[in-house]
This record gives structure tokens, C-alpha cells and sequence, in this order.
């Protein structure tokens, strides 16, 4: 019973504290995106610049009304939103936040985490194909050509740090940084960091890599059909999805909660992954979109062979001792 | 390509007859600039055929021209390419003091020269904006392109409020003249505007042409060889994308342009890029231009006749006349049908926009979802212009 409880409880804190961060990521990008775009951002709702501004949002969204298309496959369309937010929110129970601590600690925690990160893409296919809707079925389409091929450098990449640990469980992994970041290895760490992050891009759906969501091509691609809460789910979860990337990137290459000792090791993952949000938004905010056969090609001839010869580079250098 | 068929345009029809995803793009679209309906026959992402279906912005102008005075009509036409309201005023008056042969004096002609090229440079500025958006979309790096864009169109729309005291449909152009004259402040602004803006010329290049992204997804994309443009018969900077070196300020100076020195920007690459190249080049262009213009500006009256008691008094002789400007967008020519009295009997526009967009079953097809809005966006259509 008392176990149930903390299972309960301790899941509790964890969306609550998630979704509070999630919440406030939008307000992130609104203010960070308007910095680069010589503006100001939200700044009415709430008094020092409109950090109320996510709850207006929220309160919009679930006022909106929820509209269910005639031709829509409903069960699917209703498990969409679902199936995205829902693991995007599970990764973040892997990721550690002290020595040797983390919500759950798996012995394969590293690679549930990425198998939970890849599961969102269900979600976003099945309400692609689900809502009956020709840029929805179009987009739905680029997901399983581009983002699914996405996933294999971006594992591969992610498995680097993972050799040169010599185990699969995050808190290892970091433990394992504690002289030098991963991402700090010479040339391998800084390939397949970079590779990570090019791959986080199209998995987050972030431009130059937004194929899925394209609005200026497919209007608001898988979810076009979508409204008030179950669009509110999607925005959360594509939010969610990215931030729990970017701990993924905090912890697996720039050493999770180590740091100095002035600050609990916590702040300095939230720290570390804020900061690594913070250059994702950098980029989508400077970059056009790709094409998607550009997009294909940057993944097969470049990314591809980059992330397997680092891998190879790594093996060799585990292997050297 | 003629009238579209019905069934080339009815979704349901174009996939039972043709086995082919047929996609609607637009009236209701983000990158379809305004609406423009677009049904695009795919297999898979590539397009097979492209068929415009326009009229959604029909509002009768040429009909309405026939019930309203000369004077009335400026500012009517001003709403039809709706990015550069002078250009149209402008091609309206020059065809009425054809056929009236009205005197225009000298320093009224090189206003509206000056007018004109700045809403040159104003309307670029919006079209350099809309291709971010159509690249880069709005969640990407493509508004953070169009902000620059409008930040620097914004202080064309000040000047414009300080020689006017309206920021865009100015009505200055009028027949005989121009409305408003320039005073020394507001000269002396627009020089240092016009360095301003040239100054910040660069930095909206490094955002758009010189990213590899932009490039790649501009070279060789929207091909319109040189024999196809002629066929066709597009125009304007489209026109001087595919290597033809025509401008009608050139080819038939109008107002103070026979007496200014400009050069005429060409490409011959034929693809979005070269089409984007030569509008970049003609900012610059437009920018010595409004500087040279405003060095040499020549004193004297701006009205040629007598002021008008009855704002609506003029009356053109019985004839016809044809006339044209280079508005930011090629060719705008106004043909003017008159019986004598105050009313045209017919008037008939030449619209750049609907003459370039005519390309578009041609380019399109071969291409990408992705290519028709950046093919799309170095054409610049203007659906005002286009349907009127």
C-alpha cells in the first residue's frame, strides 16, 4: 500500500514539475525567438513580462472547442495526442538527478529513454493518418520517410557515450563523465554530440528539419484537424518530446547533474538542459526549412557514415584502454 | 493551358480520373500570398500537374471604373496590387494624360519617379519577407527574416506618412501632378533612409541568399527558360530572371526616368534564385535611384493646371490610349477607352501578377510540395493584382 503511494506520489511530482517546465518552455521560446527577432514577446499577461502567459494559454486551449472530424477514424484520432505527450513525459522518470538517484533506475534506463522518445512518433503518425486529411496523410507520409531514418544516426550517436561508459544506465553514464564530458572527448564526443543534435532537430520537429509540420507547405500538417485539448496535448507533447531530448543530451553528453558543488546537482541538469533547449530555439529561429529529399540526403550520406565511423573511432579507442 | 476543365479542379473527379492525390492549396493557404487556389495532382510529393484556379479576389474594378470619375480612380486602383498601392495610381494617371495629353511638370514627374521607388524598394521588402515565410515558415527562421524584412519597411511607411500623411494607400498620384510636395526635412530624411536601408541590405542577405539552406532550396528550383518566358509573356523582374533584359522604365521611359541613369538588373540562371538575385539587385538599384532622385530633384510647381474647384472635373477627350509603369512587379499597364466626359467607357488593366503567374502549370509540375511555395514566392503574385 505505502509503496503505491510513493509510486503514485513520486509520479505526481514528476509531471507536475514536467509540465510546469514544459509550460514554461513556450514562454522560453516566445521570449527567446523574439530576442532574435527584435522584439518583445508576451508581456501583458502577468506583470514582469507575461510570465502568467502559459496559463492564459492553457485556459484558451481547454475552453476552445473540441472538434471530432466526420471522416476522422476516431479511436485513432482521440489516442494521438495521447500516445504523444504520454512518453514523451515517461523519459523524463530515467533521468538521473543525483549520484546514483534517479525516478527509476534501470539497468537499461538509456535505452528505455530513447525507445520512449521514439515512441512519440506513433503518436503523431497515427493522428496523421487518422484525421483523413490530405496534408495530415502527407505529412504522416515524411514522418516514416524522414524522421524514422532520423532515429537510426541519432541512436548510433547515442551509443558513443554509452561505449565509452560500458554500461546502458544513465546514472553510470553520468558517473563515467565525472573528468570530462562526454561531448569534451576529442573529435568522437564532438561528432556524435553534434550528430545528436542535428537528430534531436528533426525528431522535435524543429526547422530546418519541421518536415512534419511544415506549415507553410502542409498548413499545420498532423495537426491540422486538431483542436482545443487535443491540440493543447500535441503542443505540450511536442514541447515535452524536445525538452526530454535536450536532458537526454544534458546527461548522456554534458555530464547530467555534475557541477560544481555550490548548487544542488538537480539545478544544474535543469541548467544544462535549458541551455541546450535554449541552442535548439537558436537554430530553429535562424534556419529555412529543408527540402525533404535534402533532408534524406543530409541523413543518409552524411549523418549515417559520421555517426557509424564515430562509432567505430570510439570502439577503437574503448578497445586501445 | 486554357480555362481549366471542372474536372481538373474537382479533387474528387482529378483521383477517380486521373488515379492521382489530388491537393487543394488554398483559396485558404499560408503560402498561396492571399488567395490563390492551387490544385496540385501528386504522386507521392512530386507534383504531376498544377492547375491555378483564381477569382477569389474578384471585386469588379475594371466594371467599377466605368461608373466612377478620373479622379475618383486613384485611389480605387490603389487597392489592387495591395503591396504597391502607388504603382497602380501611377500606371492609371500616366495612360489618362496620354490621352488627354496632359503637361505633367517637371519636378511632379520626378516625385512620382521618386514615390515610385520607394514603393519599389517597400513592396521588395514584403515579397523578400513572404519568400522567409514561405522557405522557412512561421515557426523558423523564416520570420525571424521577415521582421528584419518589415522593420525596415516600416521606416519606408513613416517617410511616406511624413510627405502624405497616409502611410500606404497615399493617393499621390494624380492626374496633371502629384498631390503632395516634398519638403526639405523630409528629403533630407529620405537620403539617410535610403543609406540606412542599404546599409541593412547585407545583413538581410546573410539571412536569406547566402544560407546554404536558402540556396539549395532556390538553384535550380521554378526553371523558366528564356523562350518560355517570352511565350508566355511574364514580366518584370520574373522576366529578367530568365535573361531578358526588359524594364519599361527603359523601354518606354516615363516621367523622370528618361532623364535618370539606372542600371537594369538581369539574370540568366532562369531558376527562384536568379528571380530572387534580381530583385535584391533592384532594392539597391531603386535605393541610388531615391538618392540620385532626390540630389537632382528640380524645383517648380507639381500641378499643372489650375487647382479644381469639383474634384472630379476632368474630362478626357474621346480616343484610347494605352500606358504603362514598371510597378515592383513588371508591366502595369492601364488601357483607357473614353467617349469624352469624366467616365472611361472601358478600361482594361495589364496586370503584372496575372501575367507571371500564368507560368505556373508550366514550372510547377516535376517539383516538390515544397518547390510550389518557393517557386510561388519568386514569382511574387499579388491576388489583388491578379483577379482586380
Amino acid at each position: 500500500m505505502n509503496a503505491w503511494l510513493v509510486a503514485i506520489g513520486s509520479s505526481a511530482l514528476v509531471l507536475g514539475v514536467a509540465m510546469t517546465i514544459v509550460a514554461y518552455m513556450t514562454w522560453l521560446e516566445r521570449k527567446v525567438a523574439a530576442r532574435m527577432q527584435n522584439r518583445i514577446g508576451p508581456y501583458e499577461v502577468g506583470a514582469p513580462h507575461g510570465w502568467l502567459q502559459p496559463l492564459a494559454d492553457i485556459a484558451k486551449l481547454l475552453v476552445k472547442e473540441d472538434i471530432t472530424p466526420r471522416a476522422a477514424d476516431v479511436l485513432l484520432f482521440n489516442l494521438g495526442p495521447v500516445l504523444v505527450v504520454v512518453p514523451a513525459l515517461v523519459g523524463f522518470a530515467f533521468v538521473p538527478v543525483a549520484a546514483g538517484v534517479a525516478p527509476v533506475d534501470h539497468p537499461y534506463s538509456f535505452l528505455f529513454f530513447t525507445a520512449f522518445a521514439s515512441l512519440t512518433l506513433l503518436g503523431i503518425f497515427a493522428a496523421g493518418w487518422s484525421s483523413n486529411n490530405k496534408y495530415a496523410l502527407l505529412s504522416a507520409l515524411r514522418l516514416v520517410a524522414m524522421v524514422a531514418s532520423y532515429e537510426i544516426p541519432m541512436i548510433v550517436a547515442l551509443l558513443v557515450p554509452a561505449l565509452l561508459a560500458g554500461s546502458f544506465r544513465l546514472t553510470d553514464l553520468v558517473e563515467a563523465q565525472r573528468g570530462l564530458w562526454f561531448a569534451a572527448y576529442p573529435l568522437i564526443g564532438q561528432a556524435s554530440f553534434g550528430i545528436f543534435l542535428l537528430c534531436a532537430l528533426a525528431e522535435g520537429n524543429k526547422s530546418p528539419l519541421d518536415l512534419l509540420e511544415a506549415e507553410s507547405e502542409l498548413v499545420a500538417a498532423y495537426n491540422v484537424e486538431y483542436s482545443g485539448i487535443k491540440f493543447a496535448l500535441f503542443y505540450a507533447g511536442e514541447y515535452a518530446h524536445t525538452l526530454a531530448i535536450c536532458a537526454l543530451g544534458a546527461t548522456v553528453f554534458l555530464g547530467g547533474y555534475l557541477g560544481p558543488a555550490l548548487l544542488p546537482g538537480v539545478v544544474w541538469l535543469i541548467a544544462k538542459t535549458v541551455a541546450l533547449f535554449v541552442v535548439v530555439l537558436w537554430i530553429r529561429w535562424s534556419l529555412m526549412r529543408m527540402r525533404i529529399d535534402q533532408a534524406l540526403r543530409l541523413n543518409w550520406l552524411v549523418l549515417l557514415p559520421a555517426s557509424l565511423a564515430s562509432l567505430l573511432a570510439a570502439a577503437w579507442w574503448v578497445a586501445r584502454g | 493551358m486554357g480555362v481549366p476543365a471542372v474536372s481538373e479542379i474537382a479533387t474528387t473527379v482529378v483521383e477517380r480520373e486521373f488515379g492521382e492525390l489530388a491537393l487543394n492549396m488554398g483559396p485558404q493557404h499560408p503560402s498561396t500570398h492571399g488567395v490563390l487556389r492551387l490544385v496540385l495532382h501528386l504522386s507521392g510529393e512530386t507534383v504531376v500537374r498544377a492547375v491555378p484556379s483564381i477569382g477569389y479576389l474578384h471585386r469588379g474594378v475594371e466594371k467599377l471604373a466605368e461608373h466612377l470619375a478620373y479622379d475618383q480612380l486613384p485611389p480605387v486602383f490603389e487597392r489592387d496590387d495591395y503591396l504597391a498601392p502607388t504603382a497602380n495610381s501611377h500606371g492609371f494617371v500616366i495612360a489618362a494624360e496620354a490621352l488627354g495629353k496632359i503637361e505633367v511638370p517637371r519636378r511632379a514627374r520626378w516625385l512620382r519617379a521618386w514615390v515610385a521607388e520607394w514603393q519599389r524598394v517597400a513592396s521588395h521588402l514584403v515579397w523578400l519577407g513572404t519568400l522567409g515565410l514561405d522557405l522557412g515558415g512561421a515557426l523558423g527562421g523564416g520570420t525571424t527574416l521577415y521582421m528584419y524584412c518589415f522593420r525596415e519597411r516600416e521606416k519606408i511607411l513613416d517617410l511616406m506618412e511624413s510627405l502624405t500623411g497616409t502611410r500606404f494607400h497615399t493617393n499621390f498620384n494624380m492626374i496633371g501632378g502629384a498631390r503632395y510636395d516634398l519638403d526639405a526635412a523630409t528629403a533630407a530624411r529620405s537620403q539617410a533612409l535610403a543609406a540606412e536601408i542599404g546599409a541593412a541590405l547585407p545583413s538581410l542577405a546573410a539571412m536569406s541568399g547566402e544560407t546554404p539552406i536558402f540556396r539549395e532550396r532556390t538553384r535550380g528550383v521554378g526553371v523558366i527558360p528564356r523562350e518560355l518566358a517570352l511565350s508566355i509573356g511574364v514580366t518584370g523582374p520574373v522576366l529578367r530572371g530568365s535573361g531578358v533584359a526588359f524594364d519599361v522604365r527603359r523601354a518606354a521611359p516615363y516621367d523622370a526616368y528618361g532623364e535618370l541613369d539606372f542600371e537594369v538588373p538581369v539574370r540568366a540562371a532562369c531558376d527562384a534564385e536568379a528571380r530572387f538575385q534580381v530583385r535584391m539587385d533592384e532594392i539597391a538599384q531603386s535605393l541610388a535611384l531615391v538618392r540620385r532622385i532626390g540630389d537632382g530633384l528640380p524645383s517648380g510647381p507639381i500641378f499643372s493646371r489650375k487647382p479644381l474647384k469639383n474634384p472630379k472635373a476632368t474630362k478626357l477627350p474621346a480616343g484610347e490610349a494605352y500606358a504603362a509603369v514598371e510597378s515592383p512587379r513588371g508591366e502595369l499597364g492601364f488601357h483607357i477607352v473614353s467617349e469624352g466626359g469624366p467616365k472611361p467607357y472601358r478600361l482594361k488593366i495589364n496586370a503584372p501578377s496575372f501575367r507571371n503567374l500564368q507560368v505556373v502549370p508550366h514550372v510547377l509540375p516535376g517539383g516538390l510540395v515544397a518547390d510550389v511555395v518557393a517557386i510561388l514566392g519568386s514569382l511574387d503574385p499579388v491576388m489583388g493584382d491578379v483577379d482586380r
